[in-house]
């Protein structure tokens, strides 16, 4: 193998790259398809990088993502990037960015909070830090730190 | 205590100590020196009390410090026989109250109840107490206790002892002293109830601290005792052994300056023995006086500005 990544091109679709190794199972989980879709989805994990060491790899094919995917894919996998493809090129390579504030993104962990009561009212976390992650609630002031996939809404 | 520049008060919540700067702080800790009781002063505005689970010195001391200002109190003291028994939402009680009130002070089992409210309403909201997570209140009055004693709020060494893990008073209060300077703290606790990695990364390159589960008192300034509750403990034996180490008894005040002060947020059970009470460094009854003039301070300043 030489560490040369082997893994079909995909025609017209979104590849995410640079997703923190292991992660890509929580990507696929956020694009809504950790339990299969009718188009083409091509997962590696694991994969040598030279930015991260390990890496892991989602192709999805026909699919273009929100931005609130994007900045959801921002939490579990803060160096990923989205390469937009058409006719088997890419045509636009976006890095993600985590947003100073999430609003309806991710719950807050604290049961005793009031966005985990019956009371109406999103979820809203203040990024505090990036490296290392660091998120604050808005309302219960609880700390949530690093990738929180399971948080993810 | 100087007079710092003056501070747009005026229609402010405050819900979290964390959103007070040192010159905040100080301003509020200024008028609560200055502020006496003036019937005129607050006529005519009304404070609306929501105590959705009950408190004995908050409530009252909210209700004294209007009333010592001329304002009148409505409210509620738990939620039996009120519309949140029926099911009605937080957001809709505070909507609703607000029409009838000039302020909200607000007390709520439930974290992030206080910010909420806040957000909510057009009135400002004081933050009474929210489950775990703030009592902002409560930290300027031992800040004022501090000030009160010892002149200063800089180049202090403060000991804090007993529950460091789930209370939510020596939290705050550390967050607090971040604004100041020269602070060391000495982190007394058994290691099961250390403080939580949170609180010390916000004291980091701050506020230097040690930690030990010794309980000495040598060298301090300000002594701030908490409770260890029975229930953070899986079995009655370690409980029973744990406390025991922490009390606060005659024989541990042997170690104390005589211009240490010994501070407790009330109430106390058997942490701190009572004939402490009659040492000269004994401040917890006063800290708890302290509550009326710095409401005093807070209603005058969200409800008319400095």
């Amino acid at each position: 193998m030489n560490g040369e990544l082997k893994v079909s091109k995909i025609k017209n679709g979104t590849v995410i790259d640079h997703i923190t190794a292991g992660m890509a199972p929580a990507v696929l989980k956020i694009l809504g398809i950790e339990r299969g879709c009718s188009d083409t989805v091509i997962v590696a994990m694991n994969v040598r990088s030279k930015r991260l060491g390990l890496k892991d790899i989602v192709k999805v094919e026909n699919r273009a993502l929100e931005a609130k995917t994007v900045k959801k894919i921002a939490i579990v996998a803060p160096q990923a990037t989205v390469n937009i493809i058409r006719d088997m090129e890419v045509t636009e390579k976006i890095q993600v960015e985590l947003p100073k504030e999430l609003v309806g993104i991710i719950r807050c962990p604290n049961r005793n909070c009031i966005t985990n009561s019956s009371e109406r009212v999103v979820p809203y976390l203040i990024v505090e830090s990036h490296d290392p992650l660091s998120m604050r609630c808005h309302y219960c002031e609880s700390i949530v730190e690093g990738l929180a996939a399971e948080l993810l809404l | 205590m100087v007079q710092g520049p003056k501070l747009d008060w005026r229609g402010r919540d405050v819900i979290s100590i964390r959103d007070l700067s040192r010159e905040q702080i100080e301003d509020v800790l200024y008028h609560a020196q200055q502020i006496r009781p003036d019937p005129t002063l607050l006529q005519g505005r009304v404070m609306a009390s929501l105590f959705f689970e009950p408190s004995t010195r908050t409530q009252l001391s909210f209700a004294t410090a209007m009333q010592r200002l001329g304002g009148r109190v409505i409210g509620f003291s738990g939620t039996e026989g009120t519309s949140v028994t029926k099911g009605e939402s937080l957001q809709d009680t505070v909507r609703t109250v607000e029409k009838y009130a000039d302020v909200i002070v607000m007390r709520h089992p439930l974290e992030g109840s206080a910010r909420l409210a806040a957000d909510t309403a057009v009135i400002p909201v004081l933050n009474a107490g929210d489950g775990a997570n703030q009592h902002p209140t409560q930290t300027l009055m031992d800040l004022f206790t501090i000030k009160k004693f010892h002149n200063r709020l800089d180049d202090l060494k403060i000991g804090l002892v007993g529950d460091l893990k789930y209370g939510r008073t020596v939290h705050s209060l550390a967050t607090a002293l971040t604004r100041f300077r020269k602070i060391t703290l000495r982190l007394i606790s058994p290691p099961t109830l250390r403080m939580p990695p949170s609180v010390l990364r916000e004291l980091a390159g701050l506020v230097p601290y040690t930690e030990t589960d010794e309980l000495d008192l040598r060298d301090l300034d300000v002594v701030y005792v908490t409770r260890i509750q029975r229930e953070r403990f899986p079995d009655v034996e370690e409980y029973e052994k744990v406390k025991g180490a922490y009390v606060i008894t005659l024989k541990a005040c042997e170690m104390l300056k005589p211009n240490a002060i010994v501070l407790h947020p009330l109430p106390r059970v058997d942490e701190i023995a009572p004939e402490v009470d009659a040492l000269p460094q004994a401040k917890y009854f006063d800290q708890v006086q302290n509550g009326v003039p710095v409401r005093m301070a807070l209603l005058k300043l969200v409800l008319l500005g400095s």
